[in-house]
């Protein structure tokens, strides 16, 4: 379908599917079975610039928005959203710093953030704060000369890997939601460091581990934005970043629907390709129109939250909620198309399928938005009364 | 450095189609490339440059549409490229080819490399690159698989033979042309898109370069082109079956019957 993206959109939207089906197909096996991380994907997306799609203009980046991002996250998750989502984690843990930066901090961290030097990480879940992310621990009591953190994030994507944290930690416990802060933490900072990586189900090339500090002293100059802001400044950056997760799983499901598509056209059953079955065209056409139903609000949640809207909590909300039970759906019945084949782990369904399971859990999970969604209807009905 | 290289745009397919009447190559329909092997001389050119500072500058002879091609290798890497184009060189052989490039490097003046792929996937000679050399009278190096260094005035690379490699040490300038073992050609990147939508690219004619009409394109090649065909496959394996000891008479006795033992 026809969204009128411009020749800058399309340029990069070909450029993200040629790195994917040119360096990420041929090794995408072999990352999810392995779980390792793909650094030297990283490095061909920093040599294409992908790493300068999100970052200002001023700082060596390219200065595109939410829609572009969302572009290169799609692309690359039609082959392997592991890869994109070690990819957009790195642009999850870059906008606090964007948006609320001070000048001094972004000429430090973001040029190399740009060239893809360094990755980053947002740090925000804790084994006791995942949807109740209010109910962190983690502390930053302040000294002289900055902030000393304790405590312990759980489940951080890039965790390990990349060299730049925002970290969200209470500045004051008495204040609740109101009482936390963001802070830059550098990797190798004393008194930061690294526990267990996870073994998951799926999105097994990223990393995800536990980042554990100890009487870690960051220096004053690394709080982002006022004290007190931490959880607003995350509020929005999720409102923001939600879009990039229906990418995700938009990619995902146009993956597998492209390769249930394959098989079927050439599986013959019965002396005929599946594809001339009735009920299988029928469960195509459903995907197909799923997938192209996801693009659609995925890119239109994108174009809200780029066209500087005060609130987009709703639009990237549903973006998010529809993209990703669309993924589950769609890859599941991928897998049921390519039936004993698609279980195996040599057709790329099952991945796939894995895959799209944490989409309708990490950046909010799907139950939490659709309250979220409900909220604001309230809200709007109250306005009118 | 003044790095250059020569590229050519081929029909993306390794199944050329001929016209039977002309006997040269059908360009309709097919998508082109810039021929796979300039595109590792390209990317050896970026790391020279990268490595040593100076610039790249690519060039090509064909038709306007090679434009194309040389939009592509400013995405990836490349400063400048100059098309040479004109009606007078179509039909050139790898002569007339190599004395026109020879014309345009000179018009760019001053160079310490020209770098080439080993060959074309459509033409397949692998002439241009020694033939070039030879009418700009510098050094050539074929088969070139790694720059082991390069100094000032000099130049050591390793070439392929086919029992291993040589290292071979030339003065700049030199010609070069590689093979696909010197590195992985990188993909372009979102800047290079952009500088190559912008790129001026002039294009040079058989009178600009100063060139006789006669001496480029079909008139100016010494080689005609009689036919061109896919030959014949003749020749068929044959796997026997049966006992060891018996497929060894078979064996023993075939291989007399053909002469060989």
């Amino acid at each position: 379908m026809e969204y009128f993206l411009t020749e800058e959109q399309k340029t990069i939207k070909s450029l993200a599917r040629k790195i994917a089906e040119e360096r990420i197909l041929p090794v995408r096996a072999e990352l999810d079975e392995k779980e390792e991380f793909p650094w030297a994907i990283m490095k061909d997306l920093a040599d294409a610039d992908m790493f300068r799609v999100f970052v200002p203009k001023e700082y060596e980046g390219l200065g595109y928005g939410c829609l572009e991002l969302c572009l290169v996250v799609e692309e690359l998750s039609r082959i392997c959203s592991g890869v994109a989502v070690s990819y957009a984690a790195s642009a999850l843990g870059s906008f606090i710093l964007i948006d609320y930066g001070s000048e001094e901090q972004k000429r430090k961290y973001l040029p190399d953030i740009a060239s893809g030097k360094k990755l980053t990480a947002f740090a925000l879940s804790e084994p006791t704060a995942g949807s109740d992310a209010a109910a962190i621990k983690t502390t930053a009591e302040k000294v002289e000369g900055g902030y000393v953190l304790n405590g312990t994030k759980q489940f951080i994507t890039n965790g390990g890997e990349a060299e730049i944290y925002t970290v969200i930690a209470l500045t004051d416990k008495t204040r609740g939601a109101r009482g936390a802060s963001a802070f830059i933490v550098e990797k190798d900072t004393p008194g930061f460091s690294f526990g267990k990586k996870e073994k998951k189900m799926g999105i097994r090339a990223s990393a995800t581990r536990e980042l554990i500090f100890r009487n870690c002293l960051v220096p004053e100059e690394n709080l982002i934005g006022k004290l007190g802001m931490g959880f607003l400044m995350t509020m929005r950056l999720l409102d923001r970043s939600r879009p990039g997760i229906g990418a995700q799983a938009l990619g995902i499901a146009q993956g597998a629907l492209e390769a249930a598509v394959d098989y079927a056209q050439q599986r013959i059953q019965f002396g005929h390709p599946l594809i001339s079955q009735p009920v299988v065209q029928d469960m195509l056409a459903e995907m197909a129109i799923q997938v192209e139903a996801a693009r659609a609000l995925v890119y239109a949640a994108a174009r809200t939250v780029d066209s500087g809207a005060r609130n987009f909590t709703e639009a990237s909300a549903m973006a998010k909620v529809f993209a990703s039970d669309t993924a589950m759906k769609v890859t599941t019945d991928a897998v049921q198309i390519c039936g004993g084949a698609g279980y195996m782990k040599d057709y790329p369904v099952e991945k796939m399928m894995r895959d799209a399971k944490i989409t309708q859990i990490y950046e909010g999970a799907n139950q939490v938005l659709r309250n979220a969604i409900a909220v604001e209807l309230r809200k709007r009905k109250a306005r009118t009364e | 450095m003044n790095i250059i290289v020569c590229l050519k745009q081929v029909p993306a397919t390794t199944e050329v189609k001929v016209d039977p009447q002309t006997n040269t190559i059908i360009r309709e329909g097919i998508k082109s490339i810039i021929n796979p092997l300039d595109s590792y001389a390209l990317e050896e050119g970026v790391r020279l440059k990268e490595r040593c500072g100076g610039k790249v500058t690519a060039i090509s002879m064909g038709p306007p549409q090679a434009e194309e091609a040389l939009r592509e290798a400013i995405s990836l890497g490349a400063d400048e490229a100059v098309l040479i184009c004109d009606k007078a060189f179509a039909g050139a052989d790898t002569w007339a080819t190599a004395y026109t490039l020879a014309a345009a490097i000179g018009k760019l003046g001053q160079y310490d490399i020209v770098i080439c792929g080993r060959q074309t996937l459509d033409g397949d000679t692998g002439q241009v690159g020694p033939q070039l050399a030879e009418m700009l009278g510098v050094a050539f190096i074929a088969y070139v698989s790694k720059i082991e260094e390069v100094a000032p005035q000099r130049l050591r690379v390793r070439r392929m033979v086919e029992e291993g490699y040589e290292v071979i040490e030339a003065a700049l300038p030199a010609v070069i042309t590689v093979v696909k073992e010197i590195n992985v050609p990188r993909l372009p990147s979102l800047r290079g898109l952009a500088r190559a939508k912008s790129a001026a690219i002039p294009v040079w004619t058989a009178g600009e370069l100063g060139l006789d009409p006669k001496l480029v394109g079909l008139s100016g090649s010494f080689t005609r082109v009689i036919k061109v065909f896919s030959p014949q496959r003749t020749c068929r394996g044959e796997v026997l079956q049966g006992e060891l000891e018996g497929q060894v008479e078979c064996l023993v006795s075939r291989l007399k019957d053909a002469g060989v033992i």
